[in-house]
């Protein structure tokens, strides 16, 4: 017989060891669905790995399908230390999409016009993120709940953008007119997809690492999240850090938008994003709310992505066993997370 | 009294977290009809001890008898089978659903439905023969905490209880609702049940209980077979393993006025609301403020935290006038501040203990410039501090949620002295607290009001409130009914005052 006590303290190497080990049974568990699907295991496993981490063109293809999740999961992350329960990344990187296109499409030098990208990009995603921090923090209305429906709201505004005004008149397909050939971001590795905001989903990382860990700001946002309570008499405005957070998490989940518009799409259309932004809150908790665990977390789901698509192809595993893959490390991830509170302990047979 | 058979009994009980021995061969039995009184200072292994013997933790050795049978207690379920009823500090019940439900729930009805009729019928059986009514149909959420308490008790003796295990029970309780909770103890154990009391309290241990077990280290430290003749003094000696003074209190000096409230009031927005409130604490000085809680005592306390601003009337803080009413400002013109939970309002329990240390001065020179963290001086300022006031913790970055009660409280104290408030304001400093912190924090009370800090505390416990405070004012429905110098006070002429008879000023 076996039973969870209460852990007094967590082992560090724990905190490294569990995604691994999340990972580990996700992979273990979905094994069964490829042997349902009639294809060996192993060698489904190494055509996913090959064709997302082989070589070094395989490599850059999961890095540009990493970024976005960098930038979604960092949102994610930064929202949920406060407790800010941001469920509406999805919006609000199309938000940014839709914005950073607009922009884009405008003529103008090509460096100012990717800046402007990035600038009204992060605003739309902030101004997206801030209406269910608004909501929660003047009425206490239910975050969760207000930021993912916020999402097909987005959703659905975008799509009757770009089936009715916004329509590219020149295809009459539904899709948004392209952004200037001067506004695409410049590629880094000559015939690859390697774009700038790859780099800069990168760099990201380790700058809201160290403002959770190293700022004032970042402290107020950790108190705030953890005990709110205690921050108010502690004489943190918890209003503004939620407010603030918001703003920043929106603009991040935004700039997952920008660098899908600049690096990627060069216009909207309806699947500019197969759910980057639920993706992010998977790619948050398997980094445990750590930004530099984002980056890894990203990689490893990105390497999924592309991996499922070259494994269906070899083995005719169906490219959906990806999102069981995702689903089934977010449940794994949180069944792992509960080791960090209690221990497994056996306990003798009764009588 | 004569000794039957025990209802209970523990054998060598040994449990180890890690290095720690949290309890090394406990012996410990309970008969039929007995209050057992457990004692210990914090960390003796009180908790663990009957965490054991409620099922949630496995010994590492020893065993359980109940009426003379072994039996294996591996979850809380197989306790309540076993007759074996506990209520805990913190209440298990669902604020949304009624007395009635609560007590129901868990227990089988017929063919899936809830026997409504036959928990009624049970529970005004056990209304009659202790004393504890409580109306069925009210939802939890509208109780007084004393009102809860009871209907725990109630819910372990609607499961058959034979045991009742009660820790601290007369923490959470005002000095009236503890003699309801004694004459309903003293009834069940007329009646045959066992109870074991876990209490800090010794005069309420001499009073209550027939028999004491006393730990210390985890191990038992001695026993009490006549606790009504034996003296407070002599049981903290076996608590603590020296001799217990109780700290001086020197005549004091007092200053300039460092805390005025004029004639404030509150909105009875929520709780009881302040009702043209004027006091003054002087530097040098400690002012009690005594009550049965919720007389307004908690909106007295979150407008001086500048968390609630008043509705009518000025406070000011040396000297200076107090205009935002926000945590922020009142810190800044001096206030210090001890919440009377330290776990809800004052620390950050996930978060390492330095965080909290730092807590309400991180935006100061002391530990950040320019919206940047000085973690350094954060983790040595925490350091000095655990030094200091010898918190005991395996370091700055420990968890705070894992210390002790009178860690985390010696942890807050030092927190607020080390910026020399010259108010403190302070609630219900030592609840929970054994004897040893607690004169630890009254001797660091007292060693402030040497230095000309005023300090003003909220206390419900009138002993310590006359042995702290050179002047006592009581609260009675958001009024200060009369403040009495401590050399002139008594519990009884503060009790009348409690109670809203006349007083004088």
């Amino acid at each position: 017989m076996f039973r969870l006590e209460v852990r007094n303290s967590t082992p560090t190497w724990f905190n490294l060891a569990l995604p691994l080990v999340a990972i580990a049974a996700t992979l273990v568990l979905c094994s069964g669905l490829i042997a349902l699907a009639g294809a060996g295991v192993l060698e489904s496993y190494g055509v996913m790995f090959t064709a997302s981490l082989g070589d070094s063109y395989a490599i850059t293809e999961t890095l540009v399908r990493a970024a976005p999740m960098i930038f979604t999961g960092l949102a994610v992350a930064v929202a949920f230390r406060a407790k800010f329960w941001n469920i509406g990344a999805e919006g609000q990187l199309l938000a940014g999409a839709v914005a950073s296109c607009f922009v884009g499409a405008i003529p103008m030098p090509g460096a100012l016009a990717m800046l402007l990208m990035a600038i009204v990009g992060a605003a739309a995603g902030a101004a997206v993120a801030l209406v269910p921090a608004t909501l929660r923090v003047k009425f206490k209305v239910d975050d969760v709940v207000s930021s993912l429906l916020l999402n097909s709201v987005i959703y659905y505004a975008l799509m009757a953008l770009i089936e009715g005004p916004w329509k590219d008149s020149f295809s009459g397909y539904p899709i948004s007119p392209p952004i200037e050939d001067s506004a695409n971001f410049p590629v880094l590795v000559e015939g690859t997809r390697l774009h700038l905001g790859v780099i800069v989903a990168l760099i990201a990382a380790p700058l809201i690492w160290f403002l959770i860990a190293r700022t004032t700001l970042g402290f107020r946002i950790r108190v705030t999240g953890e005990n709110p309570e205690a921050a108010r008499y502690g004489g943190i405005p918890v209003e503004r850090v939620l407010l603030s957070t918001a703003l920043m998490s929106g603009a991040l989940a935004g700039l997952a938008g920008v660098g899908e518009v600049g690096g990627v799409h060069f216009q909207v259309m309806s699947d500019i994003s197969p759910g980057y932004g639920y993706s992010g809150i998977v790619v948050a908790m398997l980094a445990r709310l750590n930004p530099l665990g984002v980056v890894p977390a990203a990689i490893f789901l990105a390497a999924v992505m592309t991996g499922a698509e070259a494994m269906s192809r070899a083995t005719g595993v169906p490219a959906f066993l990806s999102d069981v893959i995702q689903g089934t490390a977010l449940l794994a991830m949180l069944v792992a997370l509960l080791f960090t509170a209690y221990r497994i302990r056996r306990v003798g047979a009764a009588r | 009294m004569p000794t039957p058979a025990p209802l209970i009994e523990m054998r060598g009980i040994t449990k180890s977290f890690g290095a720690v021995k949290a309890n090394e061969a406990v012996d410990l039995s309970v008969a039929p009809g007995e209050i057992l009184g457990l004692l210990g200072e914090n960390g003796a292994g009180k908790t663990t001890l009957m965490n054991v013997l409620f099922g949630a933790y496995a010994p590492d050795a020893g065993e359980i008898l109940i009426q003379g049978q072994p039996v294996r207690i591996t979850s809380s379920a197989d306790a309540l089978a076993a007759g074996i009823g506990m209520v805990h500090q913190h209440f298990h019940l669902a604020p949304r659903l009624t007395v009635l439900e609560n007590l129901l729930i868990g227990i089988p009805g017929k063919s899936g439905r809830i026997d409504r009729a036959g928990g009624l019928a049970r529970l005004a059986e056990i209304g009659r023969q202790h004393g504890l009514t409580l109306d069925p149909d009210l939802p939890v959420s509208t109780l007084s905490v004393g009102e809860q308490q009871r209907l725990e008790i109630v819910k372990a003796l609607f499961r058959g209880a034979k045991l009742l295990i009660l820790d601290e029970p007369t923490a959470v309780l005002a000095p009236s609702e503890v003699d309801g909770l004694f004459s309903a103890l003293r009834s069940m154990a007329a009646q045959g049940l066992g109870i074991i009391f876990i209490s800090h309290k010794l005069n309420e241990v001499r009073a209550l209980t027939h028999r004491c077990t006393v730990l210390r280290h985890g191990r038992v430290a001695g026993r009490v077979d006549d606790p009504a003749n034996t003296t407070s003094a002599a049981m903290a000696q076996l608590m603590c393993g020296h001799e217990i003074v109780p700290p001086a209190r020197g005549p004091s000096t007092p200053g300039e006025a460092v805390l005025t409230l004029d004639a404030i009031s509150t909105s009875t927005h929520s709780g009881t609301a302040l009702r043209d409130v004027s006091l003054a604490v002087r530097s040098g000085e400690i002012l009690g403020i005594a009550g049965v809680s919720g007389n307004g005592q908690r909106a007295l306390a979150e407008v001086i935290s500048g968390v609630r601003a008043p509705d009518a009337g000025r406070m000011t803080i040396a000297g200076q006038t107090v205009s935002r009413f926000s945590p922020r400002e009142v810190q800044a013109l001096g206030l210090g501040r001890i919440p009377e939970d330290r776990m809800t309002t004052g620390l950050v329990t996930n978060l390492p203990l330095a965080d909290s240390m730092v807590l309400p001065r991180i935006g100061t020179a002391a530990f950040s410039s320019k919206g940047l963290l000085k973690p350094d001086a954060i983790r040595t300022f925490a350091e000095e501090q655990i030094k200091a006031y010898d918190i005991r913790c395996p370091g700055p970055m420990t968890r705070a949620g894992a210390l002790s009660g009178g860690n985390l409280q010696k942890a807050l104290l030092a927190r607020e002295l080390a910026f020399d408030p010259k108010v403190l304001i302070v609630s219900q400093p030592t609840r929970g607290l054994d004897i040893g912190a607690a004169r630890f924090i009254h001797e660091k009370f007292l060693d402030m009001r040497a230095k000309g800090c005023g300090i003003i505390v909220i206390g419900e416990d009138l002993e310590e409130l006359l042995v702290l405070c050179d002047r006592i004012a009581v609260m009675y429905e958001g009024r200060i009914a009369g403040t009495l110098d401590s050399a002139d006070a008594t519990i009884a002429r503060l009790g009348l005052l409690m109670t809203g008879a006349e007083g004088h000023g």
